[in-house]
């Protein structure tokens, strides 16, 4: 089943791509979709019948060189099945509403054909992505995540005609090739201390690693900690961190269904997915941990400052979603790698409808992004308005604390600031996420308020013709919401309930604390899915006693791993009150400034934007981070390229080959014509200096002796 | 004795046989009428010889003492001579007689410089080396001025004559520098000579004067200056003759005086190998590019040709020699068909030699265009057709005797050498509108020039299994 998942996309890419000529436009757009929905559908089979134990199910041998073995092999575990429904579910959705959105394109003209193309895409890309959830190596790996950088590309600049979509197709791959680059490199380590590039054979070396010193430049380095920096490097480009960020924002030239799927949903959380699948190494790097977090967190603020004056409604879910990629890398950063898959399967539910939402708003406001030019538009499109409506609700996190009533969002970001508090005892990550939600708050408030509320602005004419999306838009958009209220509440317990629940839900087992050692809880506790009857036994005692079980996997046991000692999953239920609160307060905050701002006194923001013009331009250029690498980076290459290719290849390379095949090869030609004279004495005179020429120098080398 | 001897030079012999039976059947019958039959008759007996020696012989019989040596080597440049002589005969035969060139003597000269060069490749003995090259010359001598009407064949015979008894002379001086310091004229008699320590002036001497006249035949430079005009004033199809059979000839009597009587001087001799070669390459390449006949341009392009095939035979080794046959039946087969393609060219009935009249010729013979193109690219030794792998093993072979910049120097010249080859596939597919060919719907020509262009082609498969053949051809020469 699990096959069939993994290639009904590729197959779909290929014929969509290679045989739309044949089967016809329509046909190849059905085909990519029914074949995703499939792949939809059994996710879903496999996601809810998963017993937690990891199997492998081998494709076919890949490479064999030297000490290198490479199965291509689908590694399913928990992790994997989270994954799947996730890219599956958001990309069969996407390829639908894709239907309506891609309509009519304006970039187009009517005789020319795109939609094919744009499907085959999506669904190559679908497969890329599967490809990288599904890897039992890191080659395979590797694979899939160079191949959702290349649909990424290709789904960015898929305006070809826009020069600035090029530039961001090109930004996003050369950016990206800079974390590539941390990741071969984590890749090469890896293989070079451990022999093997099997997930198996690695994450048993996870402990060893970390007694491990690995000389890297010039300097000692503790190996697992090398490791799962570079590793992470790798994370902070696909996953658009901090430093690495920059082309986020700038992929949101591309469609806006590309921008739901993999700008939001599926391909930027590769890194979050990365980190926590290779947490047997990670939990044995406490210093490169602390930089995931310090990062993320960073992130999480960062990117939320910055969306806090964007005008284009796209850029303001993009710097959302690098925000809230930032929690994610807090919560596997602290070692609650179940966490930071809880925020990522409900994130991308109801970021993908955020995207979606937006592109509808766009789609009805023929194609103007500027929120500047939006209001009023509430009655207009009533249920994109519902759909944003409980996207933001998601995203701000609304619920009440201390029971099971809220969005999605509520249940996964309190958790993740609620280990943050835990893991650092109330340090600079938990307060960086607690403002990042503050202004998360206020910049989607910010959103809906300039859309749907207030005076329309802009072109009235466009106003006039604002019109509701077609149904093939409406319904991902339904689907979608339905993720974004209960995905959260249903699946709370399996990722941030007891250790119990997390570890029958992963897979990893468990034992209790205290009254066993190690080693005798491990035999009864060999796999999560056999202690289930065992709890039954247990009974009510479980509710109560629940926390005093703790993770005994070995390294590699389960889709996830937490080293002994590690307890932030356990604290992060004891945190103080006011810790579970905060979140909700902030959020309160956030939507009665924005209601302030933007409802009871719209001039105030503008008042305030020329009060702090230097703060204000400072955020609205995003901390000037393009300018910084445009300077440092950008044009110093520019300078060394020209130089070379003026100086090296024009005037060295082409001069001297020009010269030669233009001058001197011709000038012999010349000569060696003119020797050809017609005259038999000139042609016997040749032969006699050539057998002089000949004995002369056999004479003084040859057997002058 | 007597009979054993007989019996290995059968083939030879029947041949000549056949030559004088084939001139009384021709003076005594309707002379030039009977010269179509004869052509074909010849060309037969030839596929026949070839047959018979390709498929009977084995093993190393010598002959007459040690004059004549019929071994693995002799019999692998026998068939590719008797085979490409047959090839060519059968071009001939349309082109000639629409010219009234067709003389019933042609076939038969051709016949005799065919013995003449299976001599060549069996000596054992300087003697019989000067008889077997001697037969073959003259014979080549008559031919190149077949047209006793046209200035410029008559000038291209007696150029080439004169030359040829120089190179003749030069050759004889050297055979009698031989004798006088080894005592004999045997090859076997002479190795062990000059095996015995440091090589004697005087034989260092005769071996020189011997290389010269033997470069001489196959044209390399500085003793090259008779190709150009002697290819551009014969007949084509002499030409054709001249490109091929005469070529493999002269490169393995070469390879068997070296090996066979110099065998123990190789560092002597690769150096003048090494320089012959260097120069052919370089000079053939860029010369050819001033020309704008087709038949100078291949004179040019065989010598250097010839340099590559050079290149393997300096290598000295076991697998110089077997690089050097390959790359000369593949040199042939490729000029087979380029010749076909050349004999094909014609206006209102007249042979044009212009490049420039191949301008856009694609348009109305894409077959043939492509065909061309096939084998131009095989002579540039454009991977991955044939042509490419002749020039890989030689350059593999210099490689692999340390000879590394004659390899790179091979390289740089077929770069350049690329040039003149690749202007024709220009002048072909993308050239201006100008005279337009016609005629040349010869169908032997036709099939001549698909075949070779096919061998290029599907060759790289194995090579037609040639590399074997060749392999146990040079194990036999070199010991």
């Amino acid at each position: 089943m699990a096959t069939i998942i993994l290639f009904a996309p590729l197959i779909g890419a290929l014929i969509a791509g290679f045989g739309w000529r044949i089967i016809g436009e329509t046909a190849a757009m059905w085909v990519t979709t029914g074949l995703l929905f499939l792949a939809a559908i059994l996710s879903w089979i496999v996601f809810l019948t998963f017993d937690g134990v990891t199997t492998q199910i081998e494709i076919l041998r890949w490479v064999e060189s030297g000490s290198l073995s490479t199965d291509w092999a689908i590694r399913l575990d928990r992790l994997t099945a989270i994954m799947l429904i996730v890219i599956t579910t958001v990309s069969a959705l996407v390829h639908l509403y894709s239907f309506g959105y891609m309509d009519h394109d304006p970039q187009w003209k009517d005789t020319e054909s795109y939609k094919p193309r744009f499907f085959a895409y999506l669904s190559f890309f679908t497969f890329a992505m599967l490809m990288l959830v599904t890897a039992d190596n890191l080659l395979q790996m590797f694979f899939g995540w160079e191949g959702v950088g290349v649909a990424s590309y290709l789904l960015i600049g898929f305006y070809y005609r826009k020069p600035s979509a090029n530039a961001a197709a090109i930004k996003a791959f050369v950016v990206n090739r800079v974390g590539d680059f941390g990741f071969l490199l984590g890749i090469f380590a890896l293989f070079y201390l451990t022999d093997s590039i099997r997930f198996d054979d690695i994450f048993t070396m996870g402990p060893q690693l970390a007694e491990t010193q690995l000389t890297f430049l010039w300097t000692e380095w503790n190996a697992a900690n090398l490791i799962a920096f570079l590793l992470f490097i790798g994370a902070m480009g696909k996953s658009a961190q901090l430093f690495l960020h920059t082309w986020l924002p700038d992929a949101m030239e591309g469609p806006t269904p590309v921008s739901a799927l993999i700008h939001a949903a599926t391909m930027v959380t590769a890194g979050v997915f990365l980190v926590c699948r290779m947490s047997p190494i990670m939990e044995y790097a406490p210093e490169a941990m602390m930089f995931v977090t310090f990062v993320g967190a960073t992130t999480a603020f960062f990117a939320a400052t910055v969306g806090l004056v964007q005008n284009d409604i796209k850029r303001v879910i993009a710097y959302s979603t690098c925000s809230q990629l930032g929690y994610m890398f807090v919560a596997a950063g602290v070692g609650v790698y179940s966490v930071a898959m809880f925020h990522l399967f409900t994130h991308a539910f109801f970021k993908a409808m955020l995207f979606l939402g937006a592109g509808s708003v766009i789609h009805a406001m023929h194609h103007e992004q500027d929120m500047r030019n939006y209001g009023a538009l509430r009655k207009k499109i009533p249920y994109t308005f519902w759909a944003m409506m409980i996207g933001t609700l998601a995203i701000t996190g609304v619920g009440i604390p201390m029971t099971y009533i809220g969005f999605a969002g509520f249940f996964s970001k309190d958790a993740v600031v609620e280990s943050a508090y835990a893991a650092t005892a109330g340090g600079y990550a938990y307060w960086m996420l607690v403002i990042a939600a503050l202004f998360t708050s206020f910049y989607s408030w910010r959103l809906m308020f300039l859309t749907f509320y207030g005076e329309a602005r802009g072109d009235k004419h466009t106003h006039d013709h604002a019109h509701e999306s077609p149904k093939v838009m409406l319904i991902p958009l339904g689907v979608l919401a339905l993720g974004a209220v209960f995905s959260g509440v249903v699946w709370y317990n399996s990722f941030f309930g007891h250790t119990d629940t997390v570890g029958k839900f992963f897979g990893v087992p468990y034992a209790e604390a205290g009254a066993h050692g190690a080693d005798a809880g491990h035999g009864e506790a060999k796999a999560g899915d056999h202690a289930a009857p065992k709890d039954d036994s247990h009974g009510a005692a479980k509710a109560e006693g629940a926390h005093h079980y703790v993770f005994t996997g070995a390294p590699g046991e389960g889709a996830i791993h937490q080293a002994p000692g590690n307890t932030v999953l356990n604290d992060a239920h004891e945190v103080p009150k006011w810790v579970k609160f905060s979140p909700f307060v902030v959020m309160i905050i956030g939507f009665l400034t924005a209601f302030w701002f933007y409802i009871v006194n719209p001039e105030l923001p503008r008042k305030l934007a020329e009060v702090q013009r230097p703060l204000y331009l400072f955020l609205l250029n995003k901390w000037y981070f393009d300018e910084i690498y445009d300077a440092i980076f950008v044009r110093p290459a520019r300078v060394i390229g020209a130089f070379f290719w003026k100086r090296g290849d024009g005037d060295v390379i082409d001069g001297s080959i020009n010269g030669m095949a233009m001058g001197v090869i011709p000038m012999l030609t010349r000569f060696a014509g003119r020797a050809q004279s017609g005259y038999i004495f000139t042609y016997a005179f040749a032969m006699v200096v050539g057998i002089v020429v000949l004995i002369t120098w056999m004479t003084l080398t040859g057997g002058a002796e | 004795m007597i009979q054993a001897d007989l019996t290995i030079i059968l083939p030879e012999i029947l041949l000549s046989l056949y030559a004088m039976a084939a001139l009384l059947f021709g003076v005594y019958t309707g002379k030039d009428k009977v010269a179509p039959l004869l052509t074909w008759t010849t060309a037969g007996a030839f596929v026949l010889v070839a047959a018979w020696i390709g498929l009977n012989g084995e093993g190393t019989n010598v002959a007459f003492g040690g004059m004549f040596h019929d071994d693995a080597f002799a019999r692998f440049a026998k068939v590719t001579i008797l085979l490409s002589a047959a090839a060519v005969l059968l071009m001939s035969q349309d082109y000639m007689e629409r010219r009234g060139l067709l003389r019933f003597e042609y076939p038969i000269l051709v016949s005799l410089s065919v013995v003449g060069m299976m001599v060549m490749v069996s000596a054992g003995d300087l003697m019989a080396l000067y008889m077997g090259l001697e037969l073959q010359s003259l014979a080549l001598y008559v031919i190149a001025s077949l047209r006793r009407d046209s200035l410029k064949s008559t000038e291209a015979g007696l150029k080439y004559f004169i030359l040829g008894a120089l190179s003749s002379g030069l050759l004889l001086y050297g055979a009698s520098l031989v004798y006088g310091y080894a005592g004999t004229t045997l090859f076997s008699g002479i190795i062990a000579a000059a095996g015995e320590g440091q090589m004697s002036l005087g034989l260092l001497f005769g071996l020189v004067f011997v290389m010269s006249g033997l470069a001489f035949k196959v044209s390399a430079v500085p003793f090259h200056m008779w190709t150009p005009d002697v290819y551009e004033g014969s007949p084509t199809p002499v030409t054709a003759f001249f490109a091929t059979a005469p070529k493999m000839a002269a490169m393995a009597l070469f390879a068997r005086v070296l090996h066979d009587a110099f065998g123990g001087a190789t560092a002597d001799w690769q150096q003048i190998l090494a320089l012959l070669s260097v120069l052919s390459m370089f000079l053939g390449a860029i010369a050819a590019i001033g020309q704008r006949n087709i038949k100078r341009l291949m004179a040019f392009s065989s010598i250097a040709h010839m340099g590559y095939a050079l290149m393997g035979l300096a290598a000295g080794t076991v697998f110089g020699v077997q690089a050097m046959l390959v790359y000369m039946a593949i040199y042939v087969t490729m000029n087979v068909g380029t010749f076909a393609f050349i004999l094909s060219m014609e206006k209102d009935g007249q042979p044009v030699t212009d490049i420039a009249a191949l301008n856009m010729y694609a348009k109305r013979e894409p077959g043939r265009a492509l065909a061309m193109l096939i084998l131009l690219f095989s002579l540039a030794g454009v991977p991955p057709l044939v042509g490419f792998f002749g020039k890989f093993y030689v350059l593999r072979a210099a490689y692999d005797a340390g000879l590394a910049w004659l390899a790179i120097a091979g390289v740089i010249a077929s770069v350049i050498g690329a040039f003149y080859y690749l202007r024709i596939v220009y002048f072909m597919y993308f050239g201006d509108e100008g005279e337009e060919l016609d005629g040349g719907k010869s169908p032997v020509l036709w099939a001549f020039l698909m075949a070779s262009a096919a061998a290029m082609l599907f060759g790289v498969v194995n090579l037609f299994g040639i590399e074997g053949a060749a392999a146990a051809a040079a194990a036999t020469l070199v010991n």
